[in-house]
């Protein structure tokens, strides 16, 4: 105890001595700039100076083989009359306002339900998990087989429950509600964080309800929901940024068509056919800086709901 | 005695749903295997049948035969594994400057690194091609693997976060005892994150693996696809036969899963330390 007193004492007067000398502070600006300078090299090379090129691009005809003029908002201006910009971000919209959702109630409820004492936990885990280590190209063939209209497994249950099973992704009003399908059997990575956050609520609080006389349902209510909400608030930013780019699994299950109908022409996928089969880079750029508004606008919306509905422990 | 029956029926509901959910996350596994060992004339029976009548292993060697597996594996490995040295190069030294040494820039640094955690890929994904592209390695694995030794803003993060909560002793002591910044790094401080550094790796592996945008937008040549080009051109390709395109499916998706078996752990911790706990 005395020792370690005393070692504590000295490495305080050390460092007091040493952030007093001026000289310490100047090998210290020196070590930290050279530590952190393949990051500020990485910066400069692969963000700041692709962001100030893409502002420019935006505002521009670039297309690779020509270096493209000055358009000033005429991109833009096109992107505001271009019927498939918009049906993309129609598409878009749709599978992140009901895929996030659907997502959050799967993931939070199979998590309080892996939460119980119950047996096999550790099998019923690994099922749930394994699905989001599955490559989406690999994703992509197991479904397209899956909801296969004549020979798929889904419409073959269907059928036995009594059901004739739609056409799936290959009826332009199915097509989206399949993708969504898709996204929730990806849910096992949501559930691990819930599960964490699960884990760290205090057992004192459920013991203290007890003894006031709570049943399970106002112990959800009171106890659980609120303290999960700061996971749910991370996953649902996490999850909306996630949907809003979602690209392998439209462009491989429509080998980057989009169809039928354009039904499955999401934001990023059109974004990609304008700049690398059309070329039309500068167009691609505008839509990226679009993209990046509507991202950053929906998160500063997510944003200012969080005081009325996330709640932080100790806070309160 | 009441309470022991209440809970039991509580339980047997959860089971009931935890079952009927697995199915679902399930059976898409096992109809994969399934299909992937069925001879073609059972692929299209009404209805479908779970086992063959025989078990076509040939089918995998057939499904290598069918697209340039071998070259494509290797391909794959090589940018996987180029592109892990390069963040385990480059991030944990960031990550060190960023927590543990006392210097002006590391604040706004690490405030630019969280802005860029949020950037959509797609806003620099234009201007990064071009530059690739005037520099003449688009067409060539370059640009795959090469950013990765200038840093990426997750995996910084995650390693920030890491050192933050190792104790100041450590580096004092070295310090006082007149070491080198770098050696007080590369001697104290990298050994003790290794599982940290563990998880990093697993990420990038698997963001490699299975990574479809980045070869898709920088690869043309066929002798320079990754398995996962090979696989979506199969899909293309041979869409049909569905027996071939599992196997091929299985092969590409059982070394993730494998591995994942493997240090399942660090998985898990890697997962929810990236989550929250930062």
């Amino acid at each position: 105890m005395a020792a370690n007193d005393n070692v504590a004492g000295t490495v305080k007067t050390v460092r007091a001595a040493k952030r007093g000398s001026s000289s310490y502070e100047r090998k210290m600006s020196l070590y930290g700039f050279l530590f952190a300078l393949p990051w500020i090299l990485g910066i400069l090379i692969f963000s700041a100076y692709p962001l100030v090129m893409s502002i420019y691009y935006s505002f521009t005809t670039y297309s690779i083989l020509d270096p493209g003029q000055w358009v000033g908002g005429g991109n833009y201006k096109d992107l505001m009359a271009d019927g498939t910009f918009w049906i993309s971000i129609y598409n878009t919209l749709y599978y992140t306002f009901i895929s996030v959702p659907l997502n959050i109630l799967v993931g939070v409820g199979l998590a309080l339900m892996l939460n119980t004492k119950i047996r096999g936990q550790g099998i019923y885990r690994t099922i749930f998990f394994l699905p989001s280590l599955v490559p989406a190209v690999a994703t992509t063939i197991i479904w397209l087989w899956l909801l296969n209209p004549q020979f798929g497994l889904v419409n073959y249950w269907l059928e036995k429950i009594g059901i004739s099973g739609p056409g799936w992704l290959g009826d332009e009003h199915w097509s989206k509600p399949s993708l969504i399908l898709m996204g929730v059997w990806g849910v096992g990575q949501a559930i691990v964080i819930y599960l964490a956050g699960l884990q760290d609520i205090p057992q004192d609080y459920y013991d203290a309800a007890e003894v006031d006389g709570a049943g399970t349902a106002l112990k959800l209510r009171h106890i659980t929901l609120p303290l999960m909400t700061p996971v749910i608030f991370f996953n649902l930013i996490m999850g909306t940024i996630g949907a809003m780019q979602n690209f392998v699994l439209p462009y491989t299950l429509t080998n980057g068509t989009g169809s039928p109908a354009n039904s499955l022409t999401m934001y990023v996928m059109y974004l990609y056919q304008n700049a690398f089969n059309y070329l039309k880079m500068g167009y691609a750029s505008a839509m990226a800086w679009i993209l990046f508004l509507i991202v950053a606008l929906l998160t500063v919306l997510i944003f200012i709901t969080q005081k009325r509905w996330v709640h932080y422990q100790g806070k309160e | 005695m009441k309470n022991m029956t209440a809970q039991r029926s509580k339980n047997l509901v959860t089971h009931l749903f935890l079952i009927l959910f697995g199915l679902f996350f399930l059976s898409p596994f096992l109809w994969l295997v399934s299909t992937s060992l069925k001879p073609d004339t059972e692929l299209f029976l009404w209805p479908p049948k779970w086992i063959p009548s025989t078990l076509m292993w040939s089918n995998y060697p057939d499904a290598i035969g069918y697209f340039p597996f071998f070259t494509y594996l290797r391909n794959t490995l090589g940018i996987t594994a180029l592109a892990t040295i390069g963040v385990l190069l480059s991030c944990p030294v960031v990550a060190y400057s960023l927590a543990r040494i006392p210097w002006k820039g590391s604040k706004p640094l690490f405030g630019i690194t969280l802005i860029l955690m949020m950037l959509p890929y797609q806003v620099t994904m234009i201007p990064i091609f071009i530059v690739f592209k005037k520099l003449g390695m688009v067409g060539t694995n370059v640009p795959l693997w090469l950013p990765a030794f200038f840093g990426a803003p997750f995996y910084i993060f995650l390693l920030r976060q890491f050192f933050m909560g190792l104790p100041r002793e450590l580096e004092d002591a070295g310090r006082i005892d007149g070491a080198s910044e770098m050696r007080i790094y590369s001697r104290i401080m990298l050994p003790l994150c290794k599982p940290a550094l563990l998880t990093v790796a697993l990420f990038q592996i698997i963001g490699s693996w299975t990574d479809y945008q980045g070869p898709l937008i920088y690869l043309s040549d066929e002798s320079q696809y990754t398995l996962m080009l090979g696989l979506s051109s199969f899909l293309t390709q041979h869409g049909a036969e569905w027996q071939m395109m599992m196997a091929a499916n299985v092969m590409i998706t059982l070394p993730i899963i494998v591995l994942y078996f493997v240090v399942q752990k660090a998985f898990i911790q890697g997962i929810t330390f990236s989550g929250i706990k930062g």
